[in-house]
Parts: structure tokens; C-alpha cells; sequence
């Protein structure tokens, strides 16, 4: 058998090989016996998907050209990794709590879950890794031909090469396919491929150490004899660009965050974050090894190999040229892991950011609202998946084909870098700061992206291919400040070093400023939040008001997303979780906000957030968080405010009323003790003339010596006592008719100050020992009145006696004051400069039977009610006005109108 | 205000030496910044630095940063929560 057709059975076996690999690991993970699986080791093996065939070959080939330049390349990553408290641990916490599926479902998930942004960092991913798959189908190709021709069987045509990358695509398409697209596993992990690149890991680094240690020990004799080659070569002497060391270890560092498959490894196919503290030093120590020989290769390569042969195929010439096959076919299975490994994952990656981002959004507006009640999702899920990878690496199959295979290939893998590593603002702005918007993100990467194609991505095609000579040399339109690679006139700059500072700084800048200059959206704010603040809480992202969603529906999608099995577990644990125990099988859970939203995560496992929240929503109805929801949920709130106002206010009513109706009772009790009281009194009054009356009348009918005199004396006390008791029963009488309203009114015009003046002389008049003075103002009085002037007269006359009863000042005074209302109202105040009466006192004196001081009682203690009755008649009104120092009463009452005479006494005598 | 500050001034001796593991995590990478920089210092050329010592010297420093990186992975555990890590707080001692 000739080497060739050996190698190409190793080939074979070792592609079988790691199908058989991949198809044990998921087995045994479906089994569950799948944790050493997940071992740190394993996780850090598979992050070695960074060290592609252009490290394992480019890395040789770029020291053979710039000396240590390439260990920037590594130690960009070291740096990361071993600085993994500051960014790492965050990023892979997030991937986890949001699930997120993909570095631009992260971007998209962190900003409102906004789709466009998912679809512009998927489209950007895309553009920088399809020439970089093309490199590995170039490299595996090369590496192929270059085998061939050592081992002396040249004459494969162009076309054999081709047909090598073709078949070297199709087998990893198919690969890919089989173990990326198995299933929709709600944490998109995928145990074969990590295994198998896993076990490719172990391939590549220990083909590199081989080669290593065949050329130090086998070849050099020894290090110190390495050391002293090393020295003796051309590149023996430290030659750096300062600038773009500086930033290729900054862009390779980026790069690692970035790039869309180093993403997949490290977060999204991370099964434990605990994996991430042994990688922090594992990882770098894989990659010191990845480097260490690279310059002793590189070193013996320029020394035994002849002038011209390509460098970049080092490691796998010298071995050739040494005569050691096997160790040439081991180094070619290196070379042919770290090729393959790359593809797989990065077609992987790739492929969920597309069907996520682009496919399943299209397919779900074009099949509009039906997507959850008819046809498979989760078919259609891993058709269009599966599409998408055969897609991406067929892209970079043709881009391999139109580049003609060329050394320009060789170039791609830094501006595949710097594009990649334009969204390293975005994400480390989306992960440590609030503010950030979705705005402001579209902004920066769309700066960055452009600004990424303009000065290295277009001029890297090379001239004439998209961008001009003229056009490199002149810049866009004639502007010569807009020179591709001499941005703002600053010439003299590497073109990568420039292309990486301009566009970075510009997207970081852009990104930062609209951030300011905008708003969030509240789901935006809400997200930024939850990313944020992740290593504080675990918090949830946000929350499904539950509506109308039904059970049954969310199971039937869940079922075609997650697969029927699946989808039952989950929905029995959720029912178990909300009824605290075990629940019989087939049980549903309420659809809950808790439960809606752990489902939508589960969901956006396989389908993506955006996808998975506006799947869920078109079950629930209405997106979760709307700004429109979120009024309505401030509605609420205000209503509940507001009614928990009006109950209070009503406690506070009812507090009111039953104050009141404890005064209510307090003055019916005090009523009633004094009813008692009066009745009491009035039978002694009573009896007290009634006694007299019987006495004298007695001695009149009894005696007979009786002189003219004394029976004049006797029978005038008996007349008094008459007369007293008489006016005691006209005043009830006067009461008791007043109060049924039977009393006829005599209503005349006339002036207050006649009705004032009469009243003042008849109450003054009716005391001889009275000394009230009584001071009156009589323009004031010149008020028309049409009323009962006799009973107007009653009242004033009952004030003005009872100011000279019962003021209790030395001089005793009495003023009356008439005061013109503007409502056609007239008030008449006497004010007399007593005590007044006391407070608790005040608001019986218009009762019945009320007597402020029965010590010094004259009357029957009905003078005021009488008024109060009186008053009312006439359609005006008596109230005592609270004064601390005097007795002020208050009677108010209409003037005339002439207009409505007639009608007013109707009325009022009715 | 004196009461509106934290009522523990002072950590426990233990979490002490986790925060201060944690510092040492956060500096380990600024550190290696700065060293992985030194190179641009070196000069250039036949009466520079050989390659040969530039090769000891970048990866001296790589190891040891993985060695740095090893030694504090075994130290740094997640805190359970940064809320608990002041012991429950004792009750007021009365008022006055």
C-alpha cells in the first residue's frame, strides 16, 4: 500500500473513529451515565477549538516570517483566561441564568431581545468566519497535496484538490449534521461534538509535541543546542512592532470572547461553572504547550528544508523530509483535528445564530399565527438548522473555490479577528453596564462593522476585487482623508493595527454616546438588569402575567420544540413543583407567570430567546412586557390604591358617624335627665301657685273675720297665682301649636327699627329695677321686613329679657347690630357683655324645657324654643354664636321683596 | 447617621482571606498585561535581545501565570451569596 493511500485510510479510520467517539458520548449522556463527560478537563479540551489549523500549521509558517509575533496569538487568550474572575465567570454565568444559545442571542437576549441586532451580529459572525472555514478546508487540502508530493506521487491536478476540500467539507457537514443536530437539547449541549473535539484536542497537541520533540532531541540534539540554532537563525535577533504586538495580544484576546464558536464551547456548552476555574490555568497551559516548539520547528524548518518551500507546512514537511511517515501521519491528523475540529463547531455555532436569528423569525411571520397550533416546529426547528450548517460550510467551500486557494487566505485569520472582535464592546458594555441601549448597541456595531469592512476586510480581497486601486490610494470619491488604510490622514500604521484601532474606537465611542443620547425600552431595562446584576442574584428575567393561556396548548408546542418525552417530564416536574409532592403522570401545570417563564427558557435552549418569547407569546397573547402591559399593571396598582383610599375614607366615615351618634345619645340622655328635671320642676311650679291659690282661697272660704284688706291682698296673690299659671299653659300651648305648624301669621310690611324699638320698650319697660342699657346703631336698622311683626316682636322681646335675666356683668349692656346680607338676607345680632353661656350648655338652650340656670329661673325654660319655632315660621333663623366672652345671639331673616309679596305669604302662611 | 452604616465593619477572619484570594484573581491579569508588555522595552536587532532569551523570558512568564492561576483556583470558591456574608445580625441591646 503506498503512504498516500495509507494516509487516506488513516483518514478514514480516524473520521470513523471520532464518529464513533461522538456516538458513544451521546449515548452514554442519553443513558445518563454521561458526567465524566462533563469533567473540567474535557470543558478545557473543547475550548481548544481556538487553536485552529492555522495555529497548528500558521503558527510555524508566522514565526519562520516575524519571529514571536505569533505567541500574541496565545497570549491574548492566556490573559483572558487567567483574568477570568473579571469577564469570564460573568459571561458564562449569563449564558446560563438566560440561556443563551449563541453569542448574538446573548447581544439580542441583553437588549430587549431585539431581533435585528441578533440578525446583524449573525450576519457579521458569518462574514468573518467564512473565509476563516475556507482557510480550513485550504490548510486540509494543502497539507494533503503537499503530503502527496513528498512522498514522490504528485500529479494531482487542481481538481483532486479540490475534490479533497470538497470531500473534506461534505464529511464534516455530515458530521456536524449527525451529532450538532441530534437533538433540540434544552441546554443546546451537545456531548458528542464536545467529545469529540475533545479527543481531537488531545490529537493536535500531541502531534504538535511529537513533531517538537523529534526536532529538539531527534533533529537539534538537545535545548541547549536548540537555543543555539535559534540564536544562528535569521530570525535570531528580536525584531517587534511594538504597536502591533500590543494589538494582536489585545485582538486575540477579544477574538477569544468573540468568536462565535469560542462561544459555543466556553459558555454555552459549559455544564458547570465550577469547569471554569480549572480551565483558568489549564487552558493557558494547553496553549504554552500548543506554542512551546513552534520556534524550534520554525527554526530547523528554514535550516533542512529548501529555499521556498512554504513555511506554513513546517510541521509537516520536516518529518517528510526526515523520512519519519508515521510521525508525518500523526502530524497530518493533527493538523487535519484542529481543521476539522474548527469547522464543526464554528458550523455548529454558526448554524443556531442563522436558524435562530433569521430562519425560524422568517418561518414563523410566514406562517403566521399558526405555528403553535399546526406543523412540526421542532422538525422544522432542526430541518432549518440542519440546513443552515450544510449552508455555512458550503459558503465556506465556495468562498475556498472563488479565492483560488491562494496565499491571500493566509492573511484572514487576523481580520477574521477584528471582525469578530467588534462585538467585545457591545458585550462587555451589555454585561457591566445598565445604561446601555439597543439603540446604541445597533449604532456601534454598525460603526464597527463598517468601518471593520472598509479598512481591512475589503482591502484584504486585495485591489481591483471590490475596492479600487484608485480607491486604496485616494480614498472614497477623491477624499484623501478616507484612504482605507490612512484613516484622518494618519499614515504609517500598520493596516491591522490601524483597522483594529479606528473601528474599535470608533464602535466603542458610538456605542457610548448613543447609549447616552437614547432610551431603553422597558423589557431593555429590564434585561439590563438581570445581566448586570447576574452575579448578585439569580434572579428572573421577566415575568408572564398569566392570561388566557391554556395548558394544553403550551404542552402541544412544547412537545414539537422539546419532543414529546421531554416536553412530559418537564411539564410533570413543573405540576409536582406547584403542588409541593409528586403528582400522578399526565398531570399539566397551571400556567403560571413562574411556570410561562421557566418553559420560554427552556424553550430558547433550542430555539433562541427572541423565538422562544414570541412563540410563548403568541400562545399566552401579548409579549410579556409591553409597554402597554406595564400601564396596565400601573393601572392596577392606582386601583388598588385607590380603593384601598375609599376604604379608608369609609372607616373614617363610619368613625365619623358613630362620633356622632355618640353625641347624639349623649344629648338625648342629657334630654331625657332634663325632661325629668323640668318635669319635676314644672309640677312644682304648678304646685307651687296651685298651693297659694288653694291656701288663700281656703282662708277666704274658711275665715270669717276677714278684713276688706286682707281679702284684697289674698285674693290679688290668688289672681298673681292665677296669671302665672295661665301664662305657664299659654306659653305650652304657644309651643305645642308652633311646633304642629297650625299657627296663623300675620304678615305685614314694616321696618326692623319700629320692630327692634317696640320690643327694647316693651321688655325694658316691663322691669322697674333694670339697669340693661342697650346701645343700637338705627341707620342700620332701616331694613323693610314683611313678616308677623307680633311674633317677630316675641322673639326679640325673649332676647332682650333674657340678656337683663341673665347678663351677669356689673353695668349690664346689651348691643343690637343689623347687618344687610348680600343674599337678601337681614342678620340681627345681640350681643350683651356677660359670661355668655357655657359650652355645655350650648346646644340644648333652643329645647324644650331647657333652663341654663334654674337657680335664677323666671320662666318655664320654653322662651327659646319658642324663638327657635317662631324663626322657622317666618323662614329665617335664631342661633347662639360661640363667643368666649359674651352671650351673642344671631337672628337672621328675609327682607322684603316686593316682587314676591303675594307669593311669600302663601307660603309662609301655610 | 451612624446607624445607616453597615452594622459589621470587619469581616471574619475566613472571608477575609476569600475577598482577598479574589483580589489577587482580579490583579493576576492586570499583572500579566504588564509583563507580557515588557518586550516592547527590549531592543531590536543584532546587538538587542536574542531570540533565544526572549523565548526564556515569554515563557518563564507564561508559566508562571498558570502556575499563579493554579494555585488560586484551588482558593477561590464562589461566595454562596454577598448578602450573607455578615453573620446574622444580633438583636439591639435594648434602648435608651
Amino acid at each position: 500500500m503506498s503512504t498516500l493511500n495509507l494516509l487516506i485510510v488513516v483518514c478514514m479510520l480516524y473520521g470513523l473513529f471520532l464518529f464513533f467517539v461522538a456516538f458513544a458520548a451521546e449515548r452514554s449522556a442519553r443513558r445518563g451515565k454521561g458526567r465524566w463527560l462533563r469533567s473540567p478537563m474535557v470543558y478545557t479540551l473543547s475550548l481548544s477549538i481556538y487553536c485552529t489549523a492555522w495555529t497548528f500549521y500558521g503558527a510555524v509558517g508566522y514565526a519562520a516570517r516575524s519571529g514571536m509575533e505569533y505567541v500574541t496569538i496565545y497570549l491574548g487568550p492566556t490573559i483572558v483566561m487567567v483574568g477570568w474572575w473579571w469577564v469570564l465567570r460573568k459571561l458564562v454565568r449569563v449564558g446560563r441564568t438566560q440561556r443563551v444559545t449563541s453569542i448574538a442571542d446573548l447581544i439580542s437576549s441583553r437588549f430587549g431581545k431585539s431581533n435585528l441586532l441578533a440578525v446583524g451580529v449573525t450576519i457579521l459572525a458569518v462574514v468573518a468566519a467564512t473565509p476563516y472555514i475556507a482557510l480550513q478546508l485550504q490548510s486540509v487540502t494543502l497539507s494533503f497535496a503537499s503530503f502527496a508530493d513528498a512522498v514522490g506521487q504528485p500529479g494531482q491536478g487542481g481538481g483532486e484538490r479540490t475534490s479533497t476540500a470538497f470531500w473534506v467539507a461534505m464529511g464534516l457537514a455530515l458530521f456536524t449534521v449527525l451529532f450538532g443536530t441530534r437533538n433540540l437539547d434544552a441546554n443546546e449541549r451537545h456531548h458528542g461534538v464536545v467529545m469529540a473535539i475533545a479527543v481531537e484536542a488531545v490529537v493536535k497537541l500531541t502531534a504538535l509535541l511529537a513533531v517538537g520533540i523529534f526536532v529538539v532531541w531527534g533533529l537539534s540534539g538537545g535545548v541547549a543546542e536548540t537555543f543555539a540554532r535559534i540564536d544562528a537563525s535569521q530570525i535570531g535577533h528580536w525584531q517587534m512592532d511594538g504597536g502591533r504586538w500590543a494589538a494582536l495580544t489585545f485582538l486575540a484576546g477579544a477574538a477569544f470572547l468573540c468568536l462565535p464558536r469560542m462561544f459555543q464551547v466556553m459558555v454555552v456548552e459549559n455544564a458547570d461553572e465550577a469547569h471554569l476555574r480549572t480551565a483558568s490555568w489549564a487552558f493557558p497551559g494547553y496553549l504554552l504547550l500548543m506554542s512551546l516548539f513552534v520556534v524550534p520547528i520554525a527554526v530547523m524548518g528554514l535550516e533542512r528544508l529548501p529555499e521556498g518551500s512554504n513555511p506554513d507546512l513546517f510541521v509537516l514537511t520536516l518529518p517528510l523530509a526526515e523520512g519519519q511517515t508515521a510521525l508525518a501521519i500523526f502530524s497530518f491528523l493533527g493538523g487535519f483535528s484542529s481543521a476539522t475540529s474548527m469547522v464543526v463547531v464554528a458550523s455548529l455555532a454558526l448554524a443556531t445564530m442563522v436558524s435562530n436569528h433569521m430562519v425560524m423569525p422568517l418561518w414563523l411571520m410566514w406562517s403566521g399565527g399558526r405555528a403553535s397550533v399546526s406543523g412540526d416546529v421542532r422538525h422544522v426547528v432542526l430541518l432549518s438548522r440542519r440546513l443552515s450548517i450544510a449552508g455555512i460550510v458550503a459558503l465556506g467551500y465556495i468562498y475556498y473555490r472563488a479565492s483560488g486557494g491562494g496565499e491571500a487566505l493566509a492573511a484572514i485569520g487576523l481580520v477574521s479577528f477584528a471582525g469578530v472582535a467588534q462585538v467585545l464592546p457591545v458585550m462587555i458594555g451589555g454585561i457591566y453596564w445598565r445604561g446601555a441601549t439597543r439603540i446604541g448597541a445597533l449604532a456601534g456595531l454598525t460603526v464597527g462593522f463598517g468601518l471593520w469592512g472598509y479598512t481591512l476586510f475589503l482591502p484584504s480581497l486585495g485591489p481591483g476585487v471590490i475596492l479600487s486601486q484608485a480607491v486604496l490610494d485616494n480614498g472614497i470619491l477623491g477624499m484623501v482623508w478616507l484612504r482605507p488604510q490612512a484613516l484622518f490622514g494618519i499614515e504609517g500604521i500598520d493596516p491591522l493595527v490601524h483597522a483594529v484601532f479606528w473601528s474599535l474606537l470608533l464602535n466603542a465611542l458610538t456605542f457610548f454616546a448613543v447609549s447616552l443620547a437614547s432610551f431603553p425600552t422597558p423589557l431593555e431595562r429590564l434585561q439590563g438588569a438581570q445581566f448586570v446584576n447576574v452575579l448578585q442574584q439569580a434572579g428572573s428575567a421577566r415575568s408572564w402575567s398569566a392570561g388566557a393561556a391554556q395548558a394544553e396548548d403550551l404542552m402541544v408546542m412544547a412537545q414539537r420544540i422539546l419532543g414529546a418525552r421531554e416536553a412530559q417530564a418537564f411539564f410533570e416536574q413543573e405540576a409536582a413543583r406547584q403542588a409541593g409532592r409528586a403528582v400522578r403522570a399526565g398531570a399539566l401545570p397551571e400556567p403560571s407567570p413562574d411556570f410561562l417563564q421557566r418553559l420560554e427558557r427552556e424553550l430558547s435552549g433550542s430555539v433562541g430567546a427572541a423565538t422562544a418569547h414570541a412563540m410563548v407569546a403568541q400562545i399566552v397573547g401579548g409579549a410579556s412586557v409591553s409597554v402597554r402591559e406595564l400601564l396596565a399593571v400601573a393601572d392596577e396598582t392606582a386601583q388598588m390604591i385607590e380603593y384601598s383610599d375609599r376604604l379608608q375614607a369609609q372607616s373614617k366615615e363610619l368613625a365619623a358617624t358613630a362620633a356622632k351618634l355618640r353625641e347624639a345619645n349623649d344629648k338625648l340622655t342629657r334630654l331625657s335627665v332634663q325632661k325629668d328635671a323640668f318635669l319635676s320642676q314644672i309640677s312644682h311650679e304648678l304646685r307651687t301657685p296651685m298651693t297659694s291659690i288653694r291656701a288663700f282661697s281656703e282662708i277666704l272660704r274658711d275665715t270669717q273675720d276677714v278684713s276688706p284688706e286682707e281679702q284684697k291682698k289674698y285674693s290679688s296673690i290668688i289672681h298673681d297665682e292665677s296669671v302665672r299659671l295661665t301664662r305657664l299653659l299659654d306659653d305650652l300651648l304657644d309651643l305645642s301649636v308652633l311646633e304642629n305648624g297650625q299657627v296663623n301669621l300675620n304678615i305685614r310690611r314694616g321696618s326692623l327699627r319700629d320692630a327692634l324699638g317696640k320690643a327694647v320698650s316693651a321688655a325694658v319697660a316691663g322691669d322697674e329695677t333694670a339697669h340693661l342699657q342697650v346701645h343700637r346703631v338705627p341707620d342700620e336698622e332701616d331694613q323693610p321686613l314683611e313678616t308677623d311683626f307680633d311674633r317677630l316682636g316675641q322673639v326679640f322681646i325673649n332676647l332682650i329679657t333674657n340678656a337683663r335675666k341673665y347678663c351677669d356683668a356689673e353695668t349690664p349692656e346689651l348691643t343690637i347690630r343689623a347687618t344687610a346680607m348680600s343674599d337678601g338676607r337681614v342678620q340681627v345680632d345681640f350681643i350683651d357683655n356677660g359670661s355668655g353661656i357655657p359650652e355645655e350648655a350650648r346646644d340644648l338652650i333652643f329645647e324644650k324645657f331647657s333652663r341654663v340656670s334654674p337657680q335664677r329661673a323666671g320662666g318655664a325654660g320654653l322662651g327659646l324654643s319658642i324663638c327657635r319655632q317662631i324663626m322657622e315660621r317666618l323662614g329665617g333663623a335664631v342661633d347662639y354664636i360661640p363667643s368666649p366672652r359674651n352671650a351673642h345671639f344671631r337672628v337672621t331673616l328675609p327682607m322684603a321683596n316686593p316682587a314676591e309679596t303675594a307669593h311669600r305669604k302663601s307660603m309662609v302662611t301655610n | 447617621m451612624t446607624d445607616q452604616r453597615p452594622r459589621h465593619l470587619f469581616v471574619e477572619r475566613q472571608t477575609y482571606r476569600r475577598r482577598r484570594v479574589q483580589d489577587a484573581a482580579r490583579f493576576l491579569p492586570v499583572l500579566g498585561i504588564v509583563l507580557v508588555m515588557v518586550p516592547l522595552l527590549w531592543a531590536e536587532g543584532p546587538e538587542g535581545v536574542s531570540m533565544s532569551n526572549a523565548i526564556r523570558y515569554l515563557f518563564t512568564l507564561w508559566a508562571a501565570l498558570v502556575g499563579a492561576a493554579m494555585v488560586l483556583s484551588l482558593y477561590l470558591r464562589e461566595e454562596k451569596s454577598s448578602e450573607s456574608e455578615d453573620p446574622p445580625s444580633p438583636v439591639d441591646p435594648g434602648t435608651d
